[in-house]
């Protein structure tokens, strides 16, 4: 650029003006972005596309969207819906709260206590979640009776679907916890010390408030991954969503338009977490830049 | 030896980080109601011994009191045995330390950064806390900053702050740890200011610095250490216009 386009009108005007610069005293010259015409013709193009996408989707009539909207708001539908968002939400909350001491175990001095936990996520997180649920499901072969009561009644489906999912989640959450907690400074904690404040009100008022920060985004990726994930357990006839649409068609054979009542309805609830993530998230960052 | 008790007995204190050797057998008295000011080089244990006064440093022998009391361990015959963490928070309570840093809590408010030690250290009600926390704030000129977040506040707000919520323990002794280091120059009046204050109040307090035109000023008796030895101590006039010392002229050489 020209060194004379930069020049402000307190240059006096007497002196003679660079040859390629512009006529001092004029108005400054106008700016003019880039167009980006490559990027516009993409867009067309992906536009285009999307556009017969939508109509094959919306012209084919195997959908049989008046069957969706006839079973989406059905008892069937609607229990197993809350059954998978009951299993999603203790899982989240048993899941995190193993996972929290798993975290402050990683991070302890002694070595048995780091040593269990290191041993428990690397077990968990090594067998498949499928593979997890039908080893509890037949843990009656190895356990026949457990507190005196027979293995297969202690244990009915939905008590295996919760504990299955939870110690799986745990090994997912004492990462994203552990990683929460190292992303706090550690002089936060040494300030803590210095004013006597102990060990448990350490972690619950200062570290762990800050460590939500890093922990909200991950824990909402999680959240959204166990409430598709509880589907697996469909395949220990559990009552869950998924496993409430098959059942239906099993008997309909409307295979397509009840998976899709299912794929609506994860779509809906994954929608709203997402939202409700964004408002948690904003009130983790009290006290960071910008925010108030 | 001064007429007045002791406040700070530390005695052949050493500490190691692994092979280094980081404190080499330090004695320090410090009386009641004065002020010392630590001066030296980068390196040569001042922040160490600083840190070992209220046990966020282990010592590796030798003994630290305040006021009376071994802190982190207790002896028995011959043996100092470490202090269970409750017993060691405890006598921190009565130890406000103040860090290069600040460390203020950035999620909490100002207020509730004061509050926070009073109500779950010493189970004052929340009420009480918030009164004593207003007065501070008062006192250090940020009484309008209360309900404002660490992260708003300048750095030398933010050490001023970080002064109240130390005092807001009542401690017997204040414990400073270079307050001004990470200050623009223009922010390390207004600190240095507080703790004057503080001095004219008659707090015991010993602080770690690079300002020797404030050790001049404030100082009861300024300490000059190296390489984790306490090289000569003495009242300002004499240590930093008549050092006896080769080591503390050359150190003083290089900074006035």
């Amino acid at each position: 650029m020209p060194s004379g386009t930069l020049r402000t009108p307190a240059v006096p005007s007497s002196a003679p003006p660079p040859a390629d610069g512009p006529p001092t005293g004029a108005a400054p010259p106008r700016v003019v972005a880039r167009r980006p015409l490559g990027q516009w013709a993409a867009a067309a193009v992906v536009l285009v596309l999307l556009g017969l996408v939508l109509r094959s989707v919306a012209g084919n009539d195997a959908f049989r969207w008046d069957l969706v909207a006839a079973y989406f708001l059905t008892t069937p539908v609607l229990n197993g819906l809350l059954l998978t968002l009951g299993l999603t939400a203790a899982v989240l909350v048993l899941g995190f709260a193993l996972g929290t001491l798993l975290a402050t175990m990683r991070l302890a001095a002694n070595p048995v206590l780091r040593g269990v936990s290191a041993g428990y996520i690397w077990l968990f997180r090594s067998v498949p979640i499928l593979v997890q649920l039908l080893f509890w499901f037949n843990i009656g072969a190895l356990y026949p009776t457990l507190l005196g009561v027979r293995t297969v009644h202690l244990l009915a489906p939905p008590v295996i679907a919760v504990l299955g999912l939870t110690l799986h989640e745990a090994a997912y959450a004492a990462e994203v916890v552990r990683a929460g907690i190292l992303s706090v400074d550690r002089g936060q904690t040494e300030a803590a010390q210095s004013l006597g404040l102990g060990r448990w009100r350490r972690l619950r008022r200062i570290v762990l408030p800050q460590a939500m920060r890093s922990i909200v985004p991950p824990a909402g990726n999680m959240l959204i991954g166990t409430l598709k994930g509880t589907s697996v357990v469909s395949m220990i006839a559990v009552n869950d969503l998924l496993y409430s649409v098959q059942l239906i068609y099993h008997r309909t054979y409307q295979v397509i338009p009840m998976l899709m009542v299912a794929t609506v309805w994860y779509v809906i609830i994954t929608s709203l977490l997402s939202v409700g993530q964004h408002y948690v998230e904003r009130r983790y960052a009290r006290g960071t830049a910008g925010a108030r | 030896m001064s007429p007045q008790p002791a406040m700070v007995e530390v005695r052949a204190v050493h500490k190691s980080f692994g092979p280094l050797d980081v404190l080499k057998g330090v004695d320090l008295r410090v009386a009641a109601g004065e002020v010392t000011v630590v001066i030296g080089p980068s390196g040569s244990g001042k922040s160490t011994l600083l840190r070992t006064l209220n046990h966020l440093e282990k010592v590796d022998s030798g003994t630290v009191a305040v006021d009376g009391t071994l802190i982190g361990y207790r002896r028995s015959g011959d043996r100092l045995y470490e202090l269970r963490e409750r017993e060691i928070l405890r006598q921190r309570t009565r130890i406000g330390f103040v860090f290069q840093d600040f460390h203020l809590f950035p999620h909490l408010t100002v207020v509730e950064n004061l509050t926070e030690a009073p109500v779950s250290a010493l189970g004052r009600s929340r009420k009480a806390a918030t009164a004593t926390a207003l007065a501070l704030l008062d006192r250090v000129g940020l009484a309008d900053k209360a309900d404002a977040y660490p992260r708003q506040l300048s750095g030398g707000q933010q050490q001023r702050v970080a002064i109240a919520r130390a005092l807001a323990l009542e401690p017997k002794l204040l414990l400073f740890d270079e307050p001004t280091s990470a200050l623009d120059p223009e922010l390390v009046g207004e600190v240095l200011d507080v703790i004057k204050d503080l001095a004219r109040r008659g707090t015991t307090m010993i602080v770690v610095t690079h300002e020797i035109g404030f050790a001049r000023e404030v100082a009861d008796t300024v300490v000059f250490m190296a390489d984790g030895r306490i090289v000569e101590q003495g009242p300002p006039g004499q240590l930093l216009d008549a050092p006896r010392e080769a080591r503390t002229r050359a150190f003083l050489a290089k900074v006035l």
